[in-house]
C-alpha cells in the first residue's frame, strides 16, 4: 500500500492504494466522482478524460499512485458555481448528448484541447473526437456545440465557468 | 479489467530507476506514459512484480544544439507543438494514437515498446538517428536497424532503459513527408511510409524511404528509394518508387486488408510521400 496526496478539484486529499489501481477507480470508488466514467479500460473510448497537471488524459491507463502530488480535475469541476459550463451549456442546446456516458470524457478533452488549438477547423474537432466513443448521440450535433463553443466570444478561455 | 497485484517505485533520477530495475529483476517493468503498458496490464497481458515510475526520473527534456535530443519521457503533444523537433516527426505525431493518449505518451516509450505499426520508430529510422541507451554498465549509442528485430523486440539488455532519442534538424534543401492509412482516425495504421531527401539541382539524393505497419519493424525500402536516387522525382519516378515498395513487403493479410490490397496501399503512400517530399525540397 503506498500513501498519497493529490489535489482533487480544488480539495486535497490524503489516501492509501494499492498501486495497481486505477485513476478511474479512485476517483470513483474512493472519492465518489462518478462523473468520471469507465467504458474500455484501455484507452481506446476516451470516456474516462481526466484532467491531470493541466492535461487531459486517460484516467484508466494511469494508476492513482501516479498521481501523487499532481492537481486532477474531473467533469464534477466544470461548472464551478454555476449549473453549466459555457462548453456543458453549448453541448445541452445542441442536443449532443442522448445517453451521456461518453459526454464526460469528451468535455475534459475539449476543454485541454481548446486551450491549446482556440479556433479548430470542423475536420481537426472530429479528428481529435476519434479518440471518443458515442455509441447513440452521434458525432453531428456533438462538432456543431464544440464549433459553437469555440466560436463564441464568451467562451472563457479554460472552458470552465468564470 | 484490473491489473495484477505489483509494487512500485517512483524514481527520482535515471539512478534510482536503474537501481531499481537491477533489484526488481526479470519481472520489473519500467513505465513511462503508460498508454501501451497500462492497457496490457489491465488485460493482466502483462503481470510484472514491481513498476519502475520513470516519469519524475528528469528524463523528460528536449534540448536542440545542431540536433534535436528528445528525453525518452518527453510527451508525444509537448514534442508535436515544439518547434525545434524535425519537421517530419511532428508530421507523424498526430497520428500516434489519440489527442489526449499523446498527452500522456512519450516519445522514448513509442521506441522502446517498439510496436510494429508504431509512427515514431519509422520517422527515427527515416531520419537516421540515434537512441541512447543507459544500463548498469554504462551509456551506450546505438542507429535505429541495430535497435529494432521485430514486434514489440528490440536489442535492450535486461536493466537497460530508453534514455533519449536524438534526431538532425531540417536542413537546407531537405525535403521530408509522412503518409499513413488507418481504417479511422487512432486506429492502428494499416500501412506507414517515411520518405526524406535532399535536393541537389534537378536530382534527389540521399533518398531514405522506411515502411512501418507492413513490416515488423521500421524497414527501410531500398529498392524504392534507389529509383528515386539521382533523378527529379517526377509523376513518373514517385510511381516507380512505388511500385518498388510494393514488391519489397510481403504483410501478412487480416481481416481488414489483403497482402495484395497492403502492397497496393503502401505504393501509393510511397507515391504521395515522394511527391509531397520533393515538393518540400525546393
Amino acid at each position: 500500500m503506498t500513501e498519497i496526496s493529490l489535489t482533487v478539484n480544488g480539495r486535497a486529499v490524503h489516501e492509501t492504494v494499492e498501486p495497481r489501481l486505477l485513476l478511474t477507480d479512485f476517483l470513483r470508488h474512493r472519492l465518489g466522482l462518478t462523473g468520471t466514467h469507465v467504458g474500455c479500460e484501455h484507452g481506446v473510448c476516451g470516456s474516462c478524460t481526466v484532467h491531470v497537471d493541466g492535461a487531459a488524459v486517460r484516467g484508466c491507463c494511469m494508476l492513482a499512485v501516479q498521481a501523487d502530488g499532481s492537481t486532477v480535475e474531473t467533469v464534477e469541476s466544470l461548472a464551478g458555481d454555476a449549473l453549466l459550463s459555457p462548453l456543458q451549456d453549448a453541448f445541452k442546446r445542441h442536443h449532443a448528448l442522448q445517453c451521456g456516458f461518453c459526454t464526460p470524457g469528451i468535455l475534459m478533452a475539449v476543454v485541454d484541447f481548446v486551450d491549446h488549438y482556440p479556433d479548430p477547423s470542423r475536420a481537426a474537432v472530429e479528428d481529435m473526437l476519434s479518440g471518443h466513443l458515442c455509441r447513440c448521440t452521434g458525432y453531428a450535433p456533438i462538432v456543431d456545440a464544440i464549433l459553437d463553443y469555440t466560436a463564441s466570444t464568451s467562451a472563457s478561455p479554460s472552458g470552465r465557468s468564470t | 479489467m484490473k491489473p495484477v497485484a505489483f509494487d512500485f517505485v517512483r524514481a527520482e533520477s535515471l539512478e534510482e530507476a536503474l537501481a531499481a530495475l537491477a533489484e526488481g529483476g526479470e519481472d520489473a517493468k519500467p513505465i513511462a506514459g503508460g498508454q501501451s503498458l497500462v492497457p496490457a496490464l489491465n488485460m493482466r497481458l502483462v503481470r510484472p512484480t514491481l513498476l519502475v515510475d520513470l516519469n519524475r526520473a528528469g528524463l523528460d527534456g528536449i534540448e536542440a544544439n545542431g540536433e534535436v535530443r528528445i528525453g525518452a519521457t518527453a510527451r508525444q503533444a509537448a514534442v508535436e507543438r515544439d518547434p525545434r523537433a524535425h519537421p517530419l516527426l511532428r508530421e507523424a505525431l498526430p497520428f500516434v494514437g489519440h489527442y489526449v493518449t499523446r498527452n500522456r505518451g512519450t516519445v522514448g516509450g513509442s521506441v522502446a515498446h517498439a510496436d510494429g505499426s508504431a509512427e515514431i520508430p519509422v520517422c527515427l529510422a527515416a531520419l537516421d538517428g540515434t537512441i541512447v541507451i543507459a544500463g548498469p554498465t554504462g551509456r551506450r549509442e546505438v542507429a535505429p536497424p541495430d535497435f529494432f528485430v521485430t514486434h514489440y523486440l528490440t536489442t535492450l539488455h535486461a536493466g537497460e532503459l530508453v534514455v533519449a532519442t536524438v534526431w538532425p534538424q531540417a536542413a537546407p534543401g531537405e525535403g521530408w513527408a509522412f503518409e499513413e492509412l488507418a481504417l479511422r482516425a487512432g486506429d492502428y495504421a494499416l500501412s506507414m511510409v517515411a520518405v526524406v531527401l535532399r535536393r541537389d539541382g534537378g536530382a534527389a539524393r540521399d533518398v531514405r524511404v522506411v515502411a512501418g505497419a507492413v513490416t515488423d519493424r521500421p524497414t527501410l525500402l531500398v529498392e524504392a528509394a534507389a529509383a528515386l536516387e539521382g533523378v527529379e522525382v517526377t509523376a513518373a519516378a514517385a510511381s516507380a518508387a512505388g511500385a518498388a515498395a510494393a514488391a519489397s513487403v510481403e504483410p501478412p493479410g487480416s481481416i481488414h486488408a489483403s497482402c495484395d490490397y497492403l502492397r497496393s496501399i503502401t505504393a501509393t503512400l510511397v507515391e504521395r510521400a515522394a511527391l509531397r517530399a520533393w515538393a518540400r525540397s525546393a
